[in-house]
């Protein structure tokens, strides 16, 4: 692997115009360590003066192999892996990946976990929509948002520190359920976040809305139609902005979410203001499903009994001969999975998260894939960016809301 | 399953030939890999799955016939469906067209097809790695390609695997 090949001229030509092979333009290299390229992106760009007349994403810095490694490892033990695929969207990895391995092997989950599940990765929408404000507002020199966002960011680690011990890489969502119960500090810890957090929402938006330097930054840049949106495979708010109310939620809806009532905010413009607009109203909703998912949290158990699949609980193993074997195949051999595939979404606060899982009959995964939102939403840049000015791509990367641990997994 | 896409399924079958799979209650079309940018066309303009949710592939090593299955899932946002589709590709010289042309996001999503497993999409107008370095070696997803690992050092093999560590060179 150590052997290096030339990149001729020719092979790269095409990525730029001709004017820039004749000196007319300038090639400028952003990144891939610039604090507002969120990560590890850099940036080729083709300037005329200002104007930015090429653009050219150059990925894959953050790429650690986690469909490859998941590959090598037993399903349940693939899970931690997910969690460092998109690090704002932690539960939902593991919420995303556990679904598909539901599928795949058909188990059932008790309604109890369902409705956990549902408050942790609404929870997790916000704490990741709270990220995506602070730095998109840093970005276009709007300091102080950042840090009352990350303030109240905050109370939500420290709800997931109380259910699962660990802040971000939670690992909490297990095939067949959750891996414990919630702890009973749990629900006045989210009626109390749920109690201040409308307010604050109210106050980010009196920081920003009408602040004439943020509408000047944002109005009319980075636009795209409903269409070229679909066809480009946008998706989340940064496909709503335009118009599409696509959300894999209502699409097709999973654990649980048809028996909530909650609205899917859209807005037409497509612009960076409107994908603004709408992440504020993701967090309002969220908060509507979160109330709904507390008011009626069944009782019962939170995992499934099949212990083919799931460990049967601690106490029985002192006493059952039969919980003792399944704990014991599951730990050392893990569970079989049959022959097939299965394709499973759900709406990660950047837009559709997909997980096609092929099984081959044995206790490991033959094929993962992740269809990550960031990555196709960071595909379109290039046609958002042509004639804007070197300043407004920074708001439109901001706007589109990547996280390049979700591009580059 | 809903009778329309199950029409749907049928219509793409009669036109283009090949086979369905099913599990777990998802039908999957086998669809001929040289036809498939056809299929792609009439997926989208006829049948009216405007959005294209992922494209990945699987390799069978070492089975060599097909050796590859290159899957796609479609979904039509008005019509609320989810079409799934596999196109096989032999394991030597593998390719088949891009559909770059009718579903954008087509492009990098192939592009990370082609990193991982060495599939050409003919027509593609930029086939380059996208996840691995430019000068990379192997494709990665590939079976036969093995998951490198770091032996672990104790003091009775400590120069025996010293010496065949790999070094920067001077």
């Amino acid at each position: 692997m150590t052997q290096i090949q030339e990149v001729t001229l020719d092979e790269i030509r095409h990525l730029v115009s001709d004017r820039a092979l004749a000196g007319e333009t300038m090639l400028l290299n952003m990144g891939p360590q610039h604090p507002s390229t969120h990560g590890v992106l850099r940036l080729l760009l083709e300037l005329d003066g200002e104007t930015i007349i090429n653009c050219i994403p150059d990925i894959g810095f953050l790429h650690t192999g986690i469909e490859k490694n998941m590959e090598a490892k037993t399903y349940q033990k693939a899970e931690v892996m997910t969690d460092r695929m998109d690090y704002m969207n932690t539960v939902g990895n593991n919420f995303t990946y556990c679904l598909a391995i539901e599928k795949l092997v058909g188990l059932d989950v008790p309604p109890r976990a369902q409705a956990i599940r549902v408050i942790l990765a609404e929870l997790t929408r916000i704490q990741s929509h709270l990220v995506w404000l602070g730095t998109a507002a840093l970005d276009v020199a709007a300091m102080s948002v950042f840090l009352y966002c990350f303030r109240e960011r905050e109370q939500i680690l420290d709800i997931m520190e109380l259910v699962s011990g660990q802040r971000m890489m939670t690992t909490y969502i297990r095939p067949g359920g959750v891996w414990r119960d919630v702890p009973v500090e749990f629900e006045s810890a989210v009626r109390d976040f749920l109690k201040i957090i409308p307010r604050r929402i109210d106050e980010y938006e009196s920081l920003l809305s009408k602040n004439p330097l943020f509408l000047d930054r944002t109005l009319g840049i980075g636009k795209i139609s409903a269409e070229e949106a679909i066809n480009w495979g946008l998706t989340g708010a940064t496909l709503r902005a335009s118009g599409p109310d696509y959300d894999v939620r209502k699409f097709a809806p999973y654990s649980g979410y048809e028996q909530y009532d909650f609205d899917i905010p859209t807005r037409t413009e497509g612009d960076v203001y409107a994908r603004y607009i709408l992440h504020i109203e993701e967090m309002r909703q969220s908060i509507r499903i979160i109330q709904q998912a507390l008011d009626k949290l069944p009782l019962g158990p939170v995992r499934s009994n099949n212990y083919k699949f799931v460990p049967p609980p601690r106490s029985e193993i002192g006493t059952s001969m039969e919980a003792l074997i399944h704990h014991f195949k599951l730990w050392t051999e893990g569970f079989n999975a049959p022959k097939g595939s299965v394709y499973v979404a759900t709406e990660s606060p950047r837009g559709e998260l997909g997980c096609f899982l092929e099984g081959d009959g044995g206790p490991k995964p033959y094929r993962v894939h992740f269809r990550a939102p960031s990555f196709d939403n960071l595909q379109v840049l290039p046609k958002l960016a042509k004639g804007h000015f070197v300043a407004d791509l920074i708001a439109i990367i901001g706007s589109i809301d990547i996280v390049l641990g979700d591009i580059d997994r | 399953m809903s009778d329309v896409l199950q029409t749907y399924q049928q219509r793409l079958l009669e036109t283009f030939g090949g086979s369905t799979s099913e599990h777990a209650g998802e039908v999957t079309i086998i669809l001929p890999a040289e036809k498939i940018l056809e299929a792609a066309r009439m997926i989208h303009d006829e049948l009216g799955f405007d959005f294209l949710a992922c494209i990945t592939a699987v390799d069978y090593w070492p089975e060599e016939n097909p050796r590859f299955h290159v899957a796609y899932v479609f979904r039509s946002l008005a019509q609320k469906l989810t079409l799934q589709a596999r196109a096989p590709v032999p394991g030597i010289e593998p390719s088949l067209p891009s559909i770059e042309s009718v579903y954008k996001n087509a492009n990098w999503q192939e592009r990370e097809v082609y990193d991982m497993f060495g599939i050409r999409f003919e027509g593609h107008p930029d086939l380059r790695r996208i996840l691995m370095p430019a000068d990379w070696v192997g494709h990665p997803q590939r079976k036969d390609y093995p998951l490198g690992y770091e032996e672990p050092q104790y003091s009775f093999n400590f120069d025996e695997i010293k010496a065949r560590k790999p070094a920067p060179k001077e």
